[in-house]
């Protein structure tokens, strides 16, 4: 086996936190490479320390190297110092664990949680010294693959990625292992790429998109032919049922320089059936399947004193939610041998006077700051995207905020959503005064701080359809709400810059003759698009203009229902008549219900893909009115509508 | 429960991978592993409060060290408070039981090699060392070359080095913390030449590349060990645990429990 890291380390003096290229953390593994293993490098397309804490790549790591015939490593994007050394000195992308290079492992998998960071795949490849396009990857190349949330719309990467994973990845990795060892197998020169990807389409859950040819008529696919009868016609998404059977990471990397998230993370439920429309996690992670609270409780105590943190993040898509919250949290904090010394996190809050409580139960050391997203700017607005937090229930929650000692409350908000009116904008403004005014009975001194971002709509939600904002229609409203929040002292606006959103949507909604599109943008040099200093739009409108394409038909074009999607063939189990159902709900400003606790309305979630909610309680959370009808103050009239289950 | 005296000194070695990390890390690594040991560490008052802990002069990121310091203040509860200076064998035991518990809760790399227990009388750290010692192992230059510039670097009276402050380009001279530097044939690491240098912390703190800086600035730094840090007392040169009063561990436990 080989090792660069005699070439590297002269280089790690001149380079910014070289400790991002040595491994070493706490649950680092050094497997065993050779005969009968296939090996795994699980890539993450952003520096060391974006990439480290993410959760997918952990438990993968874990469950790949606990089989016998598996063994992975993992890499990340290297800063731009480290990659112009790099290229000069021939040192090809490596392992942090045994700095073997790229292409001596088998597999390369990429976790694709930002649709911004597909320029560093494809810079990541090639930095590694292997064909960035399928069609020129031999018998001896890596297979190249990708998993995570944007894989529901792979197209853009779709020349570029011998398959994409759809959906929980615990299973699947078993099966490709077994694919590609079984491929490794064969001798030249019957070792060829199309039959990896046959191998791999025969697997449940993973889309080979060398496999599929669009048609293309304008702005518009029309068509997707497949090169055979045997190629699937829709691929499903693979989901575990039980969070139960798989209790990773049981080794959480605790790294040895600071990362974002450093703290210890557990998992205590996937999915959501808020039904927040403009929410694509919530969609493609139907149904909730919950951790149960006896193992949440062991996983986090054991972490605490295996990793030494002093602060747990139960992570989830609202762990308010989670129907074990209450005795989970006064397990950690009433724990002796916790010295209350341990933090508990909740990354996403309820707003509701209720949450409020628990957070102030767990944050008795730090109240630092409360973050609260109501996403909507009015009533009218948060009955369009189904968050269904009224007015009140929001001032309920910053008062109870304030009283009990925090002076920091953060607002999260979307503009550019369905159907808004300037009122809807302006009605962030009003929020936030009002909550300033809450505060000022409590504090003389509150910050109160609006963070709005626009809205893209993304693939596999009832707003894939709609057409977005242009920038320019965002950049107006964002003035317009900077010069009404001025009125107000204590309020404050943060906004994301409305030329990432053209970006995004470009990278999340294109199709596959996007892939020239992210391949040009590379070349021109734009990576790391995420970060807001090497992030330039040009880049984009130049590649699209060298494509042929045009940014409107991708973006502020509004599509019919019946208009054939680029990711029509991929599914997270969801129903076509589900998704066309909420966005008219939507449009007649008509809320849904949670599911868990109310009857079944066929989503598609549980029934194609024969899984069951998995929560511990029946009932809804105490104090939740969001979307559970329960506790909403009806002198504003609210409609929350049950679809008919057939 | 053993006892455990209320402030300990402790001495590791810091080599291998664990030397990119930097110096604000490695108190996020040793904090992490003071609560996994479950010492009763002291921690400050207000609203988030620290363990108490404070190192000696920083690392630079990159660099390895055979000698670094951090002194540790534990909370009553644990059996502090004894008196060290009146029974010294009870004060060693307990300084080792402290140095072994951490060393199993450090990552690799780190080696406690010697610990003591602080009877009061001694300063701070950050005020006590003045000096340290390094062996630097450059490249970028030939044998002879070097030993010129070096040379000529010990009969200037100035060795500027350019530095922004506040937006602003300064020169410091270095020449003042320059106490004594050697170039001592070839290095370990193949292409290299090895440099042993003593530098003061006064007027001002001299990093190992500032040095080569000061000597030619095509020279590049390929290996730096800090071999020391020490206190001058009288004249004389004092390791921070070998001082008087300090009743001290001489016994290396820096494999214990591994
Ligand atoms: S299928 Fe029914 S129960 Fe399952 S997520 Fe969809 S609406 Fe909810």
């Amino acid at each position: 086996m080989t090792s660069v890291f005699e070439q590297l380390e002269p280089l790690l003096f001149s380079v910014e936190k070289p400790a991002r290229y040595v491994g070493g953390e706490l649950g680092c593994q050094m497997p065993t490479h050779g005969e009968g293993i296939v090996s795994w490098l699980l890539a993450y397309p952003d520096t060391y320390e974006i990439g480290l804490p993410n959760q997918g790549l952990q438990i993968l790591y874990e469950i790949i190297n606990e089989r016998s015939d598996g063994a992975a490593e993992r890499t990340y994007a290297p800063w731009h110092d480290l990659e112009t050394l790099m290229r000069e000195h021939g040192i090809p992308l490596f392992s942090v664990e045994s700095h073997k290079p790229a292409h001596e492992f088998h597999i390369i998998a990429f976790n694709l949680s930002a649709e911004l960071t597909y320029t560093n795949v494809l810079n990541m490849v090639d930095l590694g010294g292997i064909p960035v396009r399928t069609q020129e990857r031999g018998a001896n190349d890596p297979v190249i693959i990708a998993g995570g949330h944007c894989t529901y719309n792979p197209e853009p990467l779709a020349d570029y990625l011998d398959a994409a994973v759809l959906g929980d990845g615990e299973e699947v990795v078993a099966d490709i292992t077994e694919a590609v060892a079984r491929w490794l197998a064969i001798d030249e020169p019957e070792r060829t790429r199309a039959e990896l990807h046959r191998l791999l389409s025969a697997i449940e859950g993973v889309y080979v998109p060398s496999l599929y040819r669009p048609v293309f008529d304008g702005a518009v696919q029309v068509g997707l032919e497949r090169i055979a009868d045997w190629v699937p016609e829709i691929v499903e998404k693979r989901s575990v049922q039980d969070l139960g059977e798989w209790p990773y990471p049981k080794q959480q990397l605790v790294p040895l320089m600071e990362v974002v998230h450093d703290r210890l993370n557990v998992e205590v439920f996937r999915g959501c059936t808020r039904g927040c429309r403009f929410c694509q996690a919530g969609m493609i992670t139907r149904p909730v399947r919950e951790r149960p609270t006896e193992q949440v409780i062991d996983m986090v105590q054991r972490g605490i004193e295996r990793t030494g943190y002093d602060e747990v993040a139960l992570t989830s898509l609202s762990t308010a939610d989670f129907s074990g919250i209450e005795p989970l949290v006064a397990a950690v904090v009433d724990n002796e041998r916790n010295a209350g010394r341990v933090s508990v996190s909740l990354p996403s809050l309820r707003v509701d006077a209720f949450t409020v409580g628990t957070a102030a139960k767990i944050q008795q050391v730090k109240r630092t700051g409360l973050t609260f997203a109501p996403e909507g700017g009015t009533w009218r607005m948060r009955r369009v995207i189904n968050k269904l937090i009224t007015d009140d229930d929001l001032y309920a929650a910053v008062d109870a905020a304030f009283s009990q000692g925090w002076r920091r409350v953060k607002l999260y908000f979307l503009i550019g959503l369905p159907s808004e009116r300037d009122e809807d904008v302006l009605g962030i403004a009003e929020l936030g005064r009002r909550c300033v005014e809450i505060g000022r009975r409590y504090h003389s001194n509150v910050t109160v701080t609006a963070s709005v971002g626009g809205f893209v709509p993304k693939p596999q939600t009832p707003f894939q359809w709609h057409a977005q904002d242009s920038g320019e229609e965002l950049q107006r409203k964002i003035s317009m709400l900077r010069s009404k929040a001025h009125e107000t002292k204590g309020l404050t606006i943060r906004w994301h810059e409305p030329k990432a959103s053209v970006a995004e949507a470009l990278m999340s909604r294109g199709d596959r003759r996007m892939g020239a599109v992210v391949e040009d943008v590379w070349r021109q040099g734009g990576i790391f698009q995420e970060w807001g200093e090497f992030f330039d739009l040009s880049r984009f409108e130049t590649a699209m203009e060298r494509a042929g394409l045009l940014i409107e038909d991708v973006t502020t074009r509004q599509r019919s229902v019946d208009e054939m999607l680029p990711w029509d063939h991929l599914s997270a189990g969801l129903h076509k008549d589900f998704l066309v159902g909420e966005y008219q709900d939507a449009l007649g400003e008509l809320g849904v219900e949670d599911c868990r606790w109310t009857p079944c309305y066929d989503c598609g979630a549980c029934t194609t893909l024969g899984l069951e909610h998995h929560v511990a309680s029946a009932i809804a959370p105490a104090g939740g009115s969001q979307g559970t009808g329960q506790g909403i103050d009806l002198s504003v009239p609210v409609s929350v509508g049950l679809r008919p289950t057939s | 429960m053993n006892r455990v005296p209320e402030r300990v000194r402790i001495r590791y070695a810091k080599h291998g991978r664990i030397r990119y990390t930097s110096q604000r890390d490695m108190a996020r690594v040793i904090e992490r592993g003071l609560r996994r040991s479950r010492l009763p560490i002291a921690h400050s008052q207000g609203f988030s409060p620290r363990p108490l802990l404070a190192f000696s002069l920083a690392l630079p990121t990159g660099c390895e060290s055979l000698a670094e310091y951090i002194d540790l203040r534990f909370a009553d509860g644990g059996g502090a408070g004894f008196d060290a200076t009146a029974d010294p064998e009870a004060g060693i035991e307990a300084a080792q039981w402290v140095a072994g518990v951490l060393q199993d809760t450090m990552p690799e790399g780190i080696e406690v090699a010697s610990a003591g227990v602080l009877t009061g009388a001694e300063g701070s750290l950050q005020e006590q060392v003045t000096s340290c010692d390094w062996i630097l192992e450059v490249a970028g230059m030939g044998a002879e070359q070097l030993s010129e510039r070096i040379e000529s670097l010990l009969v200037a009276d100035q060795v500027l080095v350019e530095r922004v402050r506040k937006g602003r380009k300064t020169a410091d001279n270095l020449r003042p913390s320059i106490v004594t530097l050697f170039h001592r044939g070839s290095g370990s690491t193949p292409g290299t030449q090895r440099i042993e240098a003593s530098l003061s912390t006064k007027p001002r703190g001299v990093r190992p590349v500032e040095l080569l800086e000061g000597i030619d600035p095509t020279l590049r730094l390929v290996r730096a060990t800090r071999t020391g840090q020490y206190e001058t007392v009288d004249g004389e040169r004092f390791e921070p645990l070998s001082l008087q009063g300090l009743v001290r561990a001489p016994v290396n436990v820096g494999v214990q429990g591994r």
